[in-house]
């Protein structure tokens, strides 16, 4: 394993405190039990947005804590689960009284968790349940699809209707709505190397790929030889589209994201080849979004969402957001 | 069953369950993520270290700080279903006045109904609960027909071991293993050994008492 490390055990202590150091006119970290809330008070009356999962997606989440987006992130250890002393030590510095949102990713270990965290606080509380990944199949037969980049969408969009005054119920019905119209899927090179496991979560011969892999390094829809990179695109469009099934009046958002260890020109790449082809089927994007948002350690690897578009959903995606992971309007 | 009790069972299993590491993170490895081994360790070990807090406490105030600890200690999903396990045994009535076999096991049937709830799993979806629904149940009748202690020990851990091999031709319907499909059919659930492992020590000491 070649990781900057000094020992698995303190990885994400050191990880987190110097997050909290390089961004500290944005967010403040407190630690045992860890959560990040923004360094100056949201505004009296606004819903709180807390969100949490495990680490090593970073930015995602502690990255899109801050003024237009989250209030609050819990980090737990490395892909598992926050648990619900996180949650309700950081509901204590957030609630101001108008409810809290929880966004939670769909995996049996994050909903057990969250679910605790809202039996155990005394004000109320909704929960916005991700799912975008469109590589799980049969999902009635499974824990359902997963929870991936789309969580990142919805977190921004939400996080805007929360700033302007939305209801708890306003700002769940909205994460519902932009969970809804998305859909995600991944492709990896390489897997990652958990800290703690110190070796590789699966095995990749160097001329194959996962084809529909998990952020933690789950497996997708299968394993296939390595192809171009318009291949892979078309085939990660094609199977999101198939879900989505977008009309022609339809704008969408495209977004591009990478596992970790792909560099961005590969995504920029990745993205010049999907709107051509989107283009192709006169699907519009209205808006785009390259970059490392929701990773997977040093996962080698991309994946595509797409979430479909409308007036209310344009006009949050352009709010200002002031975020260590996202910054655009301030 | 006392708080002291509990202790030294804790301290059983970790000696049980660190001998079988290796396998427990092998099964893992094949259809989890690999990280079960060392969230059970890690549980183990801070639920030791809180023996000289606990260790003069009434029985509910010592589960439920074991399932804090858990529950904050371990994350995940084994640290919400422990917990939920020891949280639910500790709100058990009538349980610090002296806690007799029968009660520990209505204790025990209490706090694994509760886990079945949270985590939404039945017997079946290659889980622990394939192993610790039907010791429950194989407990809970045992007392009700007045059998022997020493028989029904026995009879627990057959019950615990019989669950705990049947995961291996089950296909996973729960838990990240699902996500595998029909690759999952064939290893025997990694949760559901651990389990069988715990349940298997503690029957043997009181056997062997």
């Amino acid at each position: 394993m070649k990781k900057f490390i000094n020992s698995a055990d303190d990885f994400l202590k050191e990880s987190l405190q110097g997050f909290g150091a390089a961004h500290k006119d944005i967010v403040t970290c407190y630690y045992n039990p860890n959560f990040i809330i923004r360094s100056k008070y949201a505004k009296k009356g606004k819903v709180a947005l807390i969100t949490g999962g495990g680490s090593g997606h970073e930015p995602m989440h502690g990255g899109f804590v801050g003024y237009g987006m989250l209030d609050a992130a819990c980090p737990g250890f490395v892909f598992s689960s926050p648990s619900p002393d996180q949650m309700i030590a950081a509901i204590e510095k957030v609630d101001c009284g108008s409810g809290v949102l929880f966004i939670v990713k769909n995996y049996s270990g994050d909903i057990m968790n969250f679910q605790m965290a809202a039996e155990m606080m005394t004000g109320p509380s909704e929960t916005v349940l991700t799912n975008d990944d469109v590589a799980v199949e049969n999902s009635s037969f499974t824990t359902g699809r997963r929870g991936v980049a789309a969580t990142i969408i919805v977190e921004k969009i939400v996080g805007s209707l929360a700033e302007s005054g939305g209801s708890l119920v306003e700002c769940k019905n909205l994460g519902n709505k932009v969970n809804k119209n998305s859909g995600s899927m991944g492709v990896a090179f390489s897997s990652c190397i958990v800290p703690a496991a110190g070796k590789p979560t699966f095995e990749l011969r160097s001329d194959e790929m996962e084809f529909g892999v998990g952020i933690h390094g789950e497996p997708g829809r299968r394993r296939d030889k390595i192809k171009s990179a318009k291949e892979i695109t078309n085939e990660l469009l094609n199977a999101i589209l198939e879900d989505l099934k977008p009309e022609n009046k339809d704008d969408i958002l495209l977004f591009v994201n990478g596992m970790g260890g792909t560099p961005i020109s590969e995504l920029y790449l990745i993205y010049d080849n999907a709107r051509k082809m989107l283009d192709n089927k006169k699907i519009k994007i209205a808006r785009s979004l390259v970059g490392n948002y929701c990773t997977s350690l040093e996962m080698q690897g991309a994946s595509i969402t797409i979430t479909k578009l409308d007036q209310e959903l344009v006009n949050h995606w352009d709010t200002p957001v002031h975020t260590a992971g996202m910054r655009w309007g301030m | 069953m006392s708080v002291d009790f509990l202790i030294k069972k804790a301290k059983e299993i970790k000696i049980v369950i660190d001998n079988n590491a290796p396998e427990i993170e092998k099964l893992d490895q094949e259809i989890g993520d690999g990280d079960h081994i060392f969230n059970v360790q890690r549980g183990i070990k801070l639920v030791i270290e809180l023996e000289p807090i606990i260790k003069d406490l009434p029985m509910s105030e010592a589960l439920n700080q074991i399932a804090m600890k858990v529950l904050s200690g371990i994350g995940g999903s084994s640290g919400a279903l422990f917990g939920t396990l020891f949280m639910t045994m500790g709100k058990s009535s009538d349980i610090d006045v002296g806690v007799d076999y029968k009660k520990a096991i209505n204790m025990f049937a209490y706090g694994v109904e509760a886990v079945k709830q949270r985590g939404k799993a039945d017997v079946g979806e290659k889980t622990m609960m394939d192993v610790l629904i039907p010791v429950a149940n194989c407990l809970k009748q045992g007392i009700e027909n007045n059998k022997d202690l020493k028989d029904l020990m026995r009879e627990a851990i057959e019950t615990a071991e019989k669950g705990m091999l049947s995961t291996k031709n089950l296909l996973a319907t729960k838990g990240r293993a699902s996500y595998l499909g029909d690759r999952s059919k064939g290893h025997i659930d990694p949760g559901a050994r651990s389990s069988q492992l715990m349940i298997k020590t503690v029957c043997e000491s009181i056997l062997n008492n």
